[in-house]
């Protein structure tokens, strides 16, 4: 099942683990992506504080954890080819996996759907 | 009598060939292709005669430099013909229009310049006695007390080298002074109409960052600001004139709701040249303003700096402000040519009768941008307090003349909620369904002879234009800017978008690759392959 913030972040959960990374409209605002800072294997991250940053030509954007839980493991390919955020943002270009420490915040995000009238709203 | 035989025409004859085929050099009439400096050179040639080394016997135990060094060999004239070359392919402020947001890009007079070159300013050493530098000390105590005058503030920190380093400066007071009662807070509140280095600095000084949001007409969200203040909040941060070119009228309400919650207020003010002479932050319950010397007080900076940052500070944090600060003392009697006083510089926390222990200590190794302190002075004495009035009023004006002079072709979102000040702020509406963005329209710019806008920043409107013309622009110079961007402005909307997409096509290089720039660097020049098997 995949969820979205208000951040555009999405993330694909699989029972207590989960893939986190940025939309396709994420990528498109941001234009070029240079380089991507990404945690640490074992850092726990805060629902809505940063988790990583993504710089692009024209700026540095902070990313979100759209949950909170324990990195378990960074796109080590977005090092040598951070375009991957723009050719494949919801795919490929993923940012981190982490372990759910508390699944219940799930219910706080958006569903495709919503999200996708979200973005038309903008 | 002699006289000129050889028959040359002395008016243009014929047809002007209309073709952009390139010259065989390379070269376009004299303006000149430059290589870089190291492929220009040979290492045989040096520019200097330096003696042959004596018969020696080597002390660094086999640590010597072997192999050559790699310089680039030219000698002094060629030198001097690269480097001023390369300075024809530059902009300046010398060169015309240079409206870079929240940069201030004003003229720096030549008085400045005059002055900081008369010896006893120019010529000085740090490490000198301070009885020989008596004159640069009492100009460093003059320009002090001037920004606390035009501030209302009781102190001010002259050492800090720019912006940046004076919010480290005033962040680094609020903390000494939080520490000093023991009271560890932990948070920073910041606008999102605040300057970007504002988070990165309260993140330095180890806090953490918490944005407070905008509202609709370009200012700091009060409400929603007092809502958060609470016994974790260090500082706001908050600058002001913001980054949207407003004035925001709470902060006196906002200042007095963080003293309220223990916390202090640091003012960004790089915007100063906005209110200089006409707003004084301390009225305004500020605790600790950084101001740009090199944006309100027009020393050069853009390439030509360095900046300079003093930082004015409230009554509660002057106490922590850093060493070293110089003081007005009465001479002792005898003394030539004293007046019966004399400067003293205070470097170390006992130094003088009052114990100066809850410093934070040293910001930079000397006093300060001695040079810029001396432009800056001459700058403050020249206009005086109703040519600095006037500097901050035209500011305003030159601004707003351009805001409403665009506004009916460009998308300026905050011109509804009235007069901007110093800067004026626009958005990429107006290029909606073209296909052309803020980079285009800006790299355009460049074609028609004026430096770009500050592009994307701030963050809080989509792909912002933010113009700032400063006072020293000329009715006819502000006239032909407009007259290029509304040209710019109504080509894009009618569909003449050619000209845009791979603009500037006119300047010594056209539109770069940024993205390979910043994925793909390459930082160090390599020698052609065959020099470096030759020198095998």
């Amino acid at each position: 099942m995949r969820y979205f913030t208000k951040d555009h972040e999405w993330i694909d959960v699989d029972g207590t683990s989960a893939t986190v990374g940025i939309t396709d409209y994420a990528q498109g605002q941001l234009g070029d992506v240079v380089f991507v800072e990404l945690p640490e294997a074992g850092r726990a991250v805060v629902a809505g504080k940063e988790a990583a940053v993504v710089e692009s030509v024209k700026a540095a954007s902070e990313v979100y954890a759209p949950v909170s839980g324990t990195v378990t493991e960074a796109n080590g390919a977005l090092a040598d080819t951070p375009d991957l955020v723009n050719t494949a943002p919801e795919g490929e270009g993923w940012f981190f996996r982490l372990r759910l420490s508390n699944p219940a915040e799930l219910d706080g995000l958006m569903d495709e759907g919503a999200y996708k009238a979200f973005v038309a709203s903008l | 009598m002699s006289m000129m035989n050889q028959g040359r025409p002395s008016s243009p004859t014929g047809e002007v060939p209309v073709h952009l085929a390139p010259t065989f050099t390379g070269n376009r009439a004299l303006m000149l292709e430059e290589p870089l400096i190291f492929e220009s050179g040979s290492p045989q040639v040096t520019g200097v005669d330096l003696e042959p080394v004596p018969a020696h016997r080597s002390r660094l135990s086999g640590l010597e430099r072997k192999g050559a060094i790699g310089l680039p060999g030219l000698s002094e004239g060629e030198t001097v013909r690269h480097f001023t070359r390369l300075s024809r392919q530059n902009y300046g402020i010398d060169l015309g229009l240079f409206p870079l947001g929240s940069c201030t890009m004003k003229h720096n007079p030549r008085l400045n310049e005059k002055m900081a070159r008369l010896p006893g300013f120019g010529d000085v050493h740090p490490l000198q006695p301070q009885d020989t530098v008596q004159g640069a000390l009492e100009l460093i105590h003059r320009l002090a007390g001037w920004l606390m005058k035009l501030t209302n503030m009781p102190a001010v920190a002259m050492t800090p080298k720019a912006g940046a380093h004076g919010e480290l400066c005033g962040m680094l007071a609020i903390r000494a002074a939080h520490e000093a009662r023991g009271d560890a807070r932990k948070v920073v509140l910041v606008p999102e109409s605040a300057h970007g280095t504002n988070p990165a600095t309260a993140a330095f000084c180890g806090y953490a960052v918490e944005d407070i949001p905008a509202d609709a007409r370009g200012r700091v969200d009060t409400d929603a600001l007092l809502a958060r203040l609470g016994p974790d909040v260090a500082a706001v941060m908050i600058t002001n004139p913001n980054t949207c070119g407003l004035f925001d009228p709470d902060l006196k309400r906002i200042s007095d709701a963080v003293h309220a919650a223990g916390a202090y207020v640091y003012c960004d003010g790089a915007n100063f040249n906005a209110i200089v002479g006409r707003v004084r932050p301390g009225d305004l319950g500020v605790d600790a303003m950084h101001i740009n010397l090199h944006k309100t007080f027009s020393t050069p900076h853009g390439g030509g700096g360095p900046g300079s940052g003093p930082v004015v500070f409230s009554q509660a944090l002057a106490p922590f402000a850093p060493l070293p600060f110089v003081v007005e003392e009465p001479a002792a009697p005898g003394i030539r040519g004293s007046n019966g006083v004399r400067y003293h510089l205070i470097e170390e926390e006992t130094a003088s009768a009052e114990d100066h222990g809850q410093s934070f200590g040293r910001l930079a190794a000397f006093h300060g941008q001695m040079g810029m302190f001396v432009r800056a002075l001459s700058y403050i004495m020249s206009h005086g307090a109703d040519g600095l009035r006037q500097v901050a009023e035209d500011a305003v004006l030159n601004a707003n003349y351009i805001l409403r002079s665009l506004e009916d072709v460009m998308t300026a979102p905050f011109a509804k909620s009235g007069p901007c000040m110093h800067e004026a702020l626009f958005d990429d509406g107006f290029l909606k369904d073209t296909g052309l963005t803020t980079l285009d329209v800006a790299k355009a710019l460049i074609d028609e002879g004026f430096h770009p806008m500050t592009m994307y920043f701030p963050l809080v409107v989509h792909g912002a234009m933010l113009i700032e013309p400063t006072e020293t622009e000329s009715r006819q110079r502000l006239d032909q800017f407009i007259g290029a961007m509304r040209t710019l402005a109504t080509a894009a909307r009618s569909g003449e978008t050619a000209r845009f997409a791979t603009a500037p096509h006119f300047a010594p290089r056209s539109r770069l690759d940024e993205t390979r720039a910043a994925r793909q660097p390459i930082l160090t020049w390599q020698p052609p392959i065959d020099d470096r098997l030759a020198a095998e």
